[in-house]
């Protein structure tokens, strides 16, 4: 059986040989930030996952492909990861859902795919070296390697404005998506750092959603008065978007807000605190969650490479404690009406076990509005003014 | 939250004998629960039937119960332990049943046991398929269109709303017993009729079929803090339709969406809370219509099952510890995964390996079965193979199977199939069978389409888009040729599983040809970790399969190791007792200071636990893959030796690619003497041992030399084969004839037991009406012999032994026989050189002894022998391999006196036969059991009775006995009918039996009319439920005319059936002392401390 020859080389020099699959990019080269994802289905809502902006996706699992692709399924307008490493790329897919096979998909998404990698070795390696900069491509392997040396990471990068909606759209609310007075339908204003398709979905059931572009300032969204803004997940280090952080705080304690993954990290920093790498990141499907209030555990699906300092946050409440490595997994401030989540509770791929977030939102808003204060958008307002 | 203060006692019941649709898989869970809740530190009891599994070890309970798995039975130990609590999860659905029995009679609550795992309004929710559906249906859950019915009547008046086809399930069975598909209304009659018999409640489910609809099972997990996880997916490369336990299945599911997969996982949660299993594991199985993703609940099982076995060794999960865990008040986030002893137990494992199961059917042992799978179990194992791919694994798990096969086809095998025509060859793949998967890469090979084949068998076209690779390559292969393969196509080659026997075979070369090449091109198999994870964290636990990647994973080692060879899938003639052999080898050498290395790929057992040995490869035991580990692990330190001695014939069949000095204990020679005809019988001749004449024969007229020499009747074997494979008694010169045919056709076709000029049949006279006697022994390198057990058959000569019930210690043999034995024993076994056990078998008639044959291996009667005289003769047999004297390990304390006097144990086979209504129930020389049962008393009857009500048959103690017996039986037969009519039973018996009886003074009731003669006849009868003891041996050989019809009779209504007249003589001694003794047990761990004083020795017949 024909195959073309790629390979994939590490920043640190490691070679893999594999077979060149997906989009065939000018010069054989593709490069990106490597990392490596446990889940065993749901490759397309990874692949498409704006948050994989700027980085090579690994999946553990070798068989990908094998029930192909969907419109339904896509969590973004297009993928914006660098690439996928495969062990074994699907011929034929099979599944009722399916519209096409992922190979097509890649090729007319522009996605390069390289297969028949030792992806358990390359996971071992990533494991106990860390995420780093990587290559792969059919073209020469010393074109590859001095690649390799000189890719670049994601620390420091903002990817985000790559990712974010140029202009701001709304997503209607879904059938039965009423308010606590069951007539008074929600708003909320969703920044897009590179939204899933899946939050919005969840979102959608419990209120109209206006998702505008990430740099739009603060002010602009209060404006647009709404019951609880919602900060998304989105690429890159949460580090370098202090243009992003300066809108969250203007918000904190104005309004309701609700975080997701690199959402979470930008509410955090805006309350303070700071965030660190971590060696490998959390890319799963699997991971155990400890609701603290509760005692209970959760299953979720996880995304980041980067994370909250706990050390960092005092006075703020951790709720959720990843029960793996012990890293924040979700934080709250009562008095100032916000709470977020390192994980993925809108799933897309992964468990359900966590959607009762988007319940808490919903509440949230609903105690935020029947304050026996005053409205508290106006005396947001007011106070900003004095 | 963490453990239950408030319990100290817990009783755990086990699954007792392996049959069909329930085998090892409860041994490895019970275990795993019993070392749990011990650690935890319980005081645990223990009640099995099963001397052959590792649960019964005295050491893993506090008080161990070999007892029958009755009610009232259990009740006597419940009396005597009290125990605070019961866990009924773990034993498979016979302890499901029984707790429920036990519920049901007030005895649960009369001392005060509480039910901890499942409740029983939990099982009752989760068994009654009625109350399940119910359920299922109030959260919203789709399920089939169903009935319940409760008598033939009823179920023919509801067939009209169901509509056929329809699947019929009785209800509380295992394995799908009594199950089936009934297109027409005819059918529809049959299959209700025999359903409504299986259903111990006469309950049956009448539902519409989803027959090819896509099956998925989903193992989860629940605690009481109501955590939910799914430890594994599976899906059933078979289609609904075929029982999930003879379905090829492969973990993770492959062609699930995400969507899908979690809207699936999201309704076993809901299930499991609503059929209220509080903590512990689970099984829900699913059907998906693959054209539109319609999903329907099939059932669940409130329990560990044989799926979670599966679930836990494809995922390194360990579903049955957690299930005890936190059946003793854990909860999931409490418990650390054992893998990688880092992260908690509450996470979902992710593997980064696909992993098949095959099952094993006997198919050929049951002349008379079609072969056709249905809805109704009948393998009786299976192999688990891991591989990176499908391709890989199913390739690997196709020679784990050993029948033969390099993989999947590749091999002479493939030869029925491709000389079937296109249309004849998909007519036969529309068909599930235990062979289709081959058909169907033939057909795929033959360039059939993946949409055709699918069309045919409704396998899903991923499935058949992979297997169709195989040919893809084979192709190219075939072009490149040997000599032309690079490094490149060598990978891509073994990437896909291809093995160097299938290699060897395509290129018409020797396998070592293949070998040589392959590693001068410098590819070599790579050893990844089952580590729950995916490599996210670092495992701890060494558990291997080999791949062929870039990385190896085997650490180095420090202490010397020592492989153990396993003995592969359970099949009819070698399970459990060789795989507990091997697992006491472990322990006892890794006490010894040892590193084990276990190779196996049977995932029900104990010894593919990654607790069991120091280090577990699971893999084929073929001669590549053996060859690999070996090589791996000399790699990485010192390597001692390989033990072959221990897992029956599988390991011993490889120690001839072994090099000498690796193979601890007796030598590949010595082993090889025993089992060559002239050798052994030129041994016997020097040391003056009596055998019965015989001779060997590679054809037809050899063999009728052979008898023309011996005179007829002969017993024909194949050599090198366990459990008495295409064994027979012949009479005859045309029995002869068809005998050696059949043996030339399986050589051919490069089966087990196959006739080849290497492996010859033995051609043995056959004494009739002798006692046959099994010994077990263990002989050190110094010489020194010990005698562990000496066991005397029930059943006389010519039926297997494996299928005869044994007593030990004998009963009918005199002090001089025995002398004659042990002598004999110790000569033969000084003789061979053997180091470590022997089994020798004889034939006792008119007290002179003859030798049948001798295995210097471990034997299927160890662990029973163990189990009754309390010396653990597979540890010590373990240590004197490894060079251990029988005198060191006595100073050690390993070897203890077996304990004599006080108590009689008999092992009795169970047989499968209402698996396989077209078989007959007859006993002969191929063994056909699956499994065993002891029954432990003061008496020979008592025991006797014990193992009979062990093995699901309660002798009746009133009412009536029908006798029909062959003339050689009538004269046992007379002695056991006086003893029924002292009982005040009566008989009634046909004609010849019943001159024979009156003629004796045996008063007989009624004379009943043969088959097709007027009047009522014995079927009718049995049907009616006017009998309660059926007493019919066969007349002559191979006829089955009346005896078959009666016993077919008697099996499918349940009605205790005796076929010899030893076991009729044997069954009426145990009635008799049964009716004067009370029911009494009594704990291994008491016989084994407390010997009785000599002169209590077994009470004579």
């Amino acid at each position: 059986m024909r195959v073309i020859p790629a390979h994939l080389v590490l920043a640190d020099g490691t070679t893999f040989e594999g077979e060149a699959a997906g989009w065939s990019p000018p010069g054989g080269v593709t490069a990106g930030e490597i990392v490596f994802n446990t889940v065993m289905t749901g490759y397309q809502e990874v692949i498409t996952d704006p948050s994989y902006a700027g980085q090579i996706i690994t999946f553990t699992y070798p068989h990908i492909g094998n029930y192909g692709v969907t419109g339904a399924d896509n969590e973004s307008r297009r993928p914006f990861c660098r690439g996928i490493v495969v062990r074994r790329l699907a011929r034929r897919p099979s599944n009722w859902r399916a519209t096409g096979s992922l190979d097509d998909f890649l090729v007319e998404h522009q996605i390069p795919a390289i297969t028949g990698i030792d992806t358990r070795r390359l996971t071992r390696h990533l494991r106990e070296r860390g995420a780093m900069p990587a290559v792969f491509g059919t073209a020469p392997l010393d074109e590859l390697q001095a690649a390799a040396a000189a890719a670049t990471g994601t620390d420091g990068m903002d990817f985000v404005r790559e990712v974010t909606t140029e202009a701001a759209f709304t997503v209607p609310a879904a059938d039965g998506a009423g308010g606590a007075d069951g007539t008074r339908r929600r708003r909320v204003v969703a920044y897009d750092y590179g939204i899933k398709s899946s939050i919005l979905t969840e979102l959608s059931r419990i209120a109209e959603v206006e998702v505008v572009p990430a740099d739009t300032p603060a002010a602009e969204v209060l404006a647009r008065q709404p019951d609880g803004v919602f900060l998304s997940n989105g690429p890159g280090d949460p580090a370098a978007l202090d243009w992003a952080v300066q809108d969250v705080r203007d918000l904190v304690d104005k309004v309701p807000i609700f975080g997701i993954c690199l959402g979470h990290q930008l509410l955090g920093t805006a309350l303070g605190g700071t965030t660190f790498k971590l060696r490998f990141g959390h890319h799963g499907g699997n991971q155990p969650i400890l609701r603290r209030d509760t005692g209970a555990v959760e299953i979720a699906s996880h995304n980041h490479n980067y994370a909250l300092d706990p050390a960092s946050l005092p006075g703020v409440e951790i709720t959720h404690v990843n029960l793996n490595d012990q890293t924040v997994g979700g934080v709250r401030d009562r008095d100032r009406w916000c709470f977020g989540v390192q994980y993925h509770p809108e799933a897309g791929p992964g468990p359900h076990d966590p959607r009762y977030l988007f319940g808490l939102f919903a509440d949230l808003m609903d105690d935020f509005s029947a304050r026996d204060e005053a409205p508290p958008i106006e005396s947001a307002e007011h106070g900003s003014d004095g | 939250m963490g453990r239950r203060e408030d319990l100290d006692t817990i009783l755990v019941i086990g699954s007792g004998p392996i049959v069909i649709g329930q085998a090892c898989e409860f041994d490895y869970s019970g275990t795993q629960a019993c070392r749990v809740l011990r650690e935890e530190g319980y005081r645990v009891v223990l009640a099995n039937s099963n001397p052959a599994t590792i649960m019964t070890d005295p050491e893993f309970a506090d008080a161990t119960y070999i007892e029958p798995l009755d009610a009232e039975v259990i009740e006597r130990i419940i009396a005597r332990e009290r125990p605070d609590a019961l866990l009924p999860t773990l034993g498979g659905q016979t302890a499901l049943n029984l707790a429920m029995e036990l519920v049901a009679a007030g005895v649960l609550d009369r001392y005060g046991v509480e039910l901890i795992g499942a409740n029983a309004e939990a099982i009752a929710t989760a068994e009654d398929r009625q109350r399940f559906k119910e359920a299922m249906i109030e959260i919203g859950l789709s399920v089939p269109v169903s009935a319940t019915a409760h008598t033939l009547e009823e179920a023919m008046g509801l067939l009209d709303d169901v509509g056929l086809p329809v699947i019929i399930r009785p209800a509380y069975i295992l394995g799908g017993r009594g199950t089936g598909i009934a297109a027409t209304v005819d059918q529809f009659r049959e299959l209700a009729g025999l359903g409504l018999d299986a259903s111990p409640i006469s309950e049956i489910l009448i539902e519409r079929s989803i027959a090819g609809w896509k099956e998925f099972e989903l193992e989860v997990m629940r605690d009481k803090a109501d955590n939910c996880v799914v430890v594994c997916s599976i899906e059933n490369v078979d289609p609904m339709g075929v029982h999930t336990g003879d379905s090829i299945t492969v973990a993770p599911a492959q062609t699930l969406s995400d969507v899908e997969y979690q809207a699936m996982r999201d309704a076993s949660f809901a299930c499991m809370r609503r059929v209220g299993v509080e903590t512990g594991g689970s099984n829900v199985q699913f059907a998906l219509n693959p054209a539109n993703g319609d999903m329907v609940v099939i059932e669940m099982n409130p329990r560990v099952s044989r799926s979670s076995a599966l679930a836990s060794k494809a995922t390194g999960f360990p579903i049955a510890k957690i299930a005890a865990r936190l059946a003793v008040g854990y909860t999931l986030d409490e418990i650390t995964n054992d893998i990688t002893r880092a992260t908690p137990a509450s996470f979902e494992p992710v593997i980064d390996y696909v992993v098949t199961k095959v099952p094993r059917w006997a198919f050929e042992k049951f002349p008379g079965t079609t072969g056709v799978l249905g809805t109704q179990m009948q393998s009786v194992g299976e192999v688990m193979a891991i591989g990176r791919t499908f391709a890989e694994s199913v390739q690997k798990a196709m020679r784990s199977l050993e029948q033969g096969r390099f993989g999947l086809n590749t091999d002479p095998g493939e030869a029925v199939w491709d000389a079937l025509d296109d249309d004849a060859l998909l007519a036969r793949i529309a068909v599930p069978t235990d062979t289709r998967l081959f058909g169907v890469e033939a057909a795929l090979r033959r360039g059939l389409s993946v949409e055709q084949v699918h069309e045919w068998t409704r396998i899903d076209p991923w499935f058949l888009d992979e297997i169709q690779l195989l040919g893809l390559e084979r192709a190219d292969l075939a072009q490149i040729g040997l000599d032309a393969m690079e490094r490149a196509d060598w990978r891509r080659t073994k990437q896909l599983g291809f093995s160097d026997a299938q290699l060897a075979w395509l290129w018409s070369v020797d396998e070592e040809q293949v070998r040589v090449a392959r590693e001068a091109a410098g590819v070599f198999p790579t050893y990844k970790t089952v580590d729950t994870c995916a490599a996210e964290f670092a495992a701890e636990t060494p558990y291997y399969y080999s791949t062929w990647e870039d990385e190896d994973e085997v650490p180095a080692a420090t202490r010397p190791r020592i492989i153990i060879l396993g003995s592969g899938p359970n099949r009819i003639g070698q399970g459990i007792e060789f795989d507990y052999c091997c697992v006491h080898a472990c322990f006892a050498l890794d006490a010894a200071g040892f590193d084990t290395v276990m190779v196996n790929c049977n995932p029900e057992t104990v010894s593919t636990d990654y607790d069991t040995s120091s280090r577990l490869y699971f893999e084929p035991l073929t001669p590549e893959d053996v060859r690999n580990v070996i090589v791996a692990e000399q790699r990485s330190g010192d390597l001692v030796g390989v033990i072959v001695a221990l897992g029956g014939q599988t390991p011993l069949k490889l120690s001839g690619i072994l090099p000498p000095e690796l193979v601890l204990g007796t030598s590949a020679a010595a082993i090889d003497s025993a089992e060559d005809r002239e050798l052994w019988n030129a041994l016997c001749a020097r040391l003056e041992i009596p055998q019965p004449a015989g001779g060997v024969a590679a054809t037809i007229d050899e063999a009728l030399a052979v008898t023309r020499r011996v005179g007829y009747p002969v017993l024909v074997r194949p050599s090198y084969v366990l459990g008495g494979r295409a064994m027979q008694i012949v009479y005859e010169e045309a029995g002869l004839r068809s005998a050696m045919q059949e043996l030339t056709l399986a050589g051919s076709l490069g089966r087990e037991g196959g006739l080849s000029a290497e492996r010859p049949v033995l051609i043995d006279r056959f004494l009739e009406d002798a006692t046959e006697v099994d010994v077990d022994a263990i002989r050190d390198a110094g010489g020194e012999v010990l005698i562990g057990g000496i066991m005397e058959h029930v059943e006389e000569a010519g039926v297997h032994s494996g299928d005869s019930a044994c007593v030990l210690p004998p009963v009918h043999l005199s002090a001089e026989t025995l002398a004659v034995l042990e002598r004999y024993t110790a000569e033969l076994a000084t003789a061979l050189d053997v180091k470590g056990l022997i089994n020798v078998q004889y034939a006792v008639k008119a007290g002179q002894v003859f030798v049948l044959e001798a295995n210097p291996r471990a034997s299927r009667t160890v662990p029973f022998v163990a189990k009754a005289t309390g010396v653990p003769l597979a540890k010590v047999a373990a240590r004197v391999m490894a060079g251990a004297s029988l005198a060191t390990l006595r100073a050690e304390g390993v070897l203890k006196p077996p304990v004599r006097g006080g108590h009689v144990a008999v092992k009795e086979a169970v047989l499968p036969f209402s698996r396989f209504p077209g078989a007959d129930a007859v006993l002969g020389p191929e063994m056909r059991s699956t499994g065993e049962v002891m029954g432990i008393d003061a008496t020979f009857g008592l025991a006797f009775a014990k193992s009979q009500l062990a093995a699901g048959t309660r002798l009746p103690s009133k009412g009536t006995v029908f006798m029909s017996l062959a003339d050689r039986d009538k004269q046992m037969g007379v002695e056991a009918a006086r003893r029924f009519v002292a009982l005040g039973l009566e008989v009634v018996a046909t004609d010849g039996t019943a001159h024979a009886l009156r003629d004796a003074g045996v008063p007989v009731r009624q004379v009943i009319a043969k088959l097709g003669e007027p009047g009522t006849n014995a079927v009718q009868l049995i049907a009616t439920g006017q009998i309660d003891l059926v007493f019919n041996s066969p007349r002559g050989h191979g006829a089955r005319a009346d005896g078959g019809h009666i016993r077919e009779a008697a099996t499918l209504h349940r009605v205790p059936l005796l076929t010899t007249g030893a076991a009729g003589v044997a069954a009426a001694a145990g009635m008799a002392d049964w009716a004067e003794h009370r029911l009494s047990v009594r704990s291994l761990q008491e016989l084994h401390a407390a010997p009785a004083p000599d002169d209590q020795l077994a009470l004579p017949l």
